[in-house]
């Protein structure tokens, strides 16, 4: 079932188009982040989404029902903000009390000192279900406390909270982990994954964090320059981009870019090494052949098809350790994943040889389109290389 | 006065006292504004504790001998010189309320001066919030001419403005020496330069819980301005409980509307000469709630006014 569809969304500020006919159709209870780049117009979207902001052109529709007139808070979705944005002058119960007061309370009992007074049966409820938010979130004991007076973990929370008791169609979240520091972050990460699969609601999660879209959602949507490039399942994105702006940005450290060319049997060649094969009715000419780091390997110099080099930086990072090569006389960089019993052998400045080890090279054409593989001949590559 | 802490308190982690070409001068130099500053003070506190012989003769030191004193004006009423001596600093203040109606001025002037500071905040916030946080067409055209207004003095307009209240029939009423300042383009000018620094993110978040705009202003804005709006209004009171200039203008006959700066006028010179006493009594009561409420306030009073100066 589709919860929220996007269709042919069109935004431009003055003369600059931040988005260019955007179609996104997100099923309900799924995961779904939104990708790229500063400036990519992902924010924007969101915006759009949330009401906040008014599309160009084209429509949102929720739940089949097109919003594009309803104030945000008639459309019962939640944010959650990079900023956390809650109130400096209201404790965490109030922040999180406030949607509620104003969605559930007719006007008397939001007055100050009488609203409880007068209403209040439905303020027990709002206060019941503000307690029970916090207890899932496990910050029942900073309730009465200010955001001034949080850390940012618990201000993370805290805003959580606020956008949860309303029990909204969607969360909407915007980089909602950048103000954290990294440890925290990570541990967010997975607390997030686990809220949405206790909560079942869509979320929809916007970041430039490409570690954050791989790791939490069911489907991400890669943007750039105010487009959807692709749209699929993280492993998807990861192992088979279609564009070459996609492979670039998806994968850390960044993928392995060699110039190359498709010669008359369809192999793509990086000087004289075949690499990968891709179908004979590929238009000869340059092409750029991408290999990820987990791909290469060291090997022995008298292997035919290898590469050799200088190791001009070394990134130890424990469990792995990432080998910087210089090939091609210097003018290409190779970043190769080793394990650390391998990598501890390298020193700085020593020739090393590099193969592919395993998964398929990507070749992206002149366009930055990928060329696919013929399937019939992926088997042969596999053994050429 | 931060000089003088922050010189006490690197003498007291210094070993041994230092001398310092540079922060001597600083003092001197602070010391003597200081002395500038303060010597009106000085002799307005002074003179409303002494007799007017004292005055005149310049003698008796800050406080004055407080020696008893032939009042003239009591001697006039046909009574006897025995009972008409008076000390100095209780002749003065005696005066100074019974000669005017010092405490209905003291009212007026909080009347008038709250209520300017009410309806300013009401009219500034949602202007400063319209000039901050919203766009629309010519937003930085009215914020231009909010700035232009700025540079207006207020006594280029206060003629047509007095013909105007004529007209209307208000002079003499509280409503002439409230209306035309309800407007403050500084109010304006300074929430908006405030409210710039509020993340957008907050107003987003509140129109995500269902707020109208409205309700932002009041709700999550005027909270946040506080110390903002502190500072303005300590602007606000002192330039209005200070005011002489404009009820002198509108208040032309109705002693019972007079500001207190106004009661001041009651002992300029009459037929027996300027009587300093009481007059410098009274300006020394008007001017005492403003100095107790700036002690009072002082820190935030500071921290206002820098915030104001760096944004």
């Amino acid at each position: 079932m589709t919860a929220i569809s996007l269709s042919g969304i069109e935004k431009s500020f003055g003369a600059t188009s931040v988005l260019n006919g955007i179609d996104l159709d997100i099923t309900d209870g799924e995961f779904l982040t939104l990708v790229g780049p500063s400036g990519c117009g992902k924010s924007t979207l969101l915006r759009i989404l949330a009401g906040l902001e008014a599309p160009t052109s084209g429509t949102v529709a929720i739940g089949g029902i097109a919003v594009n007139d309803m104030r945000p808070a008639r459309r019962n979705l939640a944010m959650v903000f990079q900023s956390y944005a809650l109130y400096p002058h209201l404790s965490v119960a109030q922040n999180m009390m406030t949607p509620l007061k104003l969605r559930d309370l007719p006007l008397a009992g939001r007055l100050p000192v009488l609203g409880p007074l007068i209403a209040r049966t439905r303020y027990r409820a709002i206060i019941e279900q503000v307690r029970d938010t916090a207890q899932i979130l496990k910050i029942d004991h900073l309730l009465d406390r200010k955001p001034g007076q949080l850390s940012g973990g618990q201000r993370q929370r805290a805003a959580l909270g606020r956008a949860m008791v309303r029990k909204p169609v969607a969360f909407l979240m915007d980089e909602p982990l950048s103000n954290l520091d990294a440890s925290l972050r990570i541990h967010m990460r997975s607390e997030l994954a686990e809220l949405h699969r206790a909560l079942k609601t869509t979320f929809i999660y916007v970041t430039h964090d490409q570690a954050e879209a791989l790791t939490m959602s069911d489907r991400m949507a890669v943007m750039m320059d105010g487009q959807i490039l692709q749209l699929g399942a993280p492993d998807e994105i990861y192992n088979d981009p279609r564009e070459l702006r996609v492979a670039e940005f998806v994968g850390a450290p960044k993928i392995n870019l060699l110039p190359g060319s498709v010669d008359k049997e369809g192999h793509a060649r990086c000087l004289d090494l075949p690499l990968s094969r891709v179908t004979t009715d590929a238009p000869a000419g340059p092409v750029r052949i991408g290999l990820r780091p987990e791909h290469l390997s060291l090997c022995d110099k008298d292997v035919s098809e290898s590469f050799s080099g200088q190791v001009v930086h070394k990134e130890n990072l424990g469990a792995d350790i990432y080998l910087h090569v210089a090939i091609m006389n210097a003018s290409q960089r190779l970043v190769v994943r080793v394990s650390p019993v391998e990598g501890r052998t390298v020193s700085f400045g020593q020739t090393v040889h590099v193969s592919r080890e395993r998964g398929q090279a990507m070749v992206f054409g002149n366009d930055g389109r990928r060329l696919d593989l013929s399937r019939s001949l992926a088997e042969d590559v596999a053994e050429v290389a | 006065m931060s000089e003088t802490t922050q010189a006490a308190v690197s003498a007291g982690t210094l070993p041994a006292f230092r001398f310092s070409g540079a922060e001597t001068l600083k003092h001197i130099v602070l010391i003597a504004g200081s002395v500038i500053v303060l010597l009106p003070f000085y002799v307005m506190l002074s003179y409303s504790f002494k007799s007017p012989a004292e005055i005149m003769q310049n003698t008796g030191g800050f406080f004055g001998m407080q020696e008893l004193f032939r009042d003239d004006y009591c001697i006039k009423l046909g009574k006897d010189a025995v009972d008409c001596m008076v000390t100095p600093v209780i002749y003065n203040y005696t005066t100074a309320f019974e000669k005017a109606p010092l405490l209905r001025y003291l009212f007026n002037g909080v009347v008038v001066t709250v209520s300017i500071f009410l309806i300013q905040v009401l009219v500034a916030l949602p202007c400063a919030y319209a000039l901050s946080k919203l766009r629309f067409w010519g937003r930085e055209a009215i914020f231009g001419l909010v700035l232009f207004c700025l540079l207006i003095p207020v006594h280029a307009i206060a003629l047509p403005l007095y013909i105007m209240l004529a007209k209307v029939g208000l002079t003499n009423t509280y409503a002439a020496l409230i209306i035309p300042w309800t407007i403050s383009v500084f109010g304006i000018f300074l929430m908006r330069q405030f409210f710039m620094t509020v993340p957008d993110d907050l107003i987003d978040a509140a129109r995500m819980d269902g707020m109208s705009e409205f309700s932002i202003i009041w709700n999550v804005m005027l909270p946040t301005a506080i110390p903002a709006l502190l500072a303005f209004a300590i602007f606000s009171v002192v330039a209005h409980w200070n005011d002489y200039f404009w009820p002198r203008i509108v208040v032309t006959g109705d002693r019972s509307l007079f500001t207190p700066p106004l009661g001041l006028r009651e002992f300029k010179g009459d037929a027996d000469g300027d009587n300093f006493g009481p007059m410098m009594a009274t300006a020394t009561i008007i001017v005492a709630p403003l100095i107790v409420a700036f002690l009072i306030a002082q820190r935030r009073f500071i921290e206002g006014i820098t915030l104001s100066g760096m944004k």
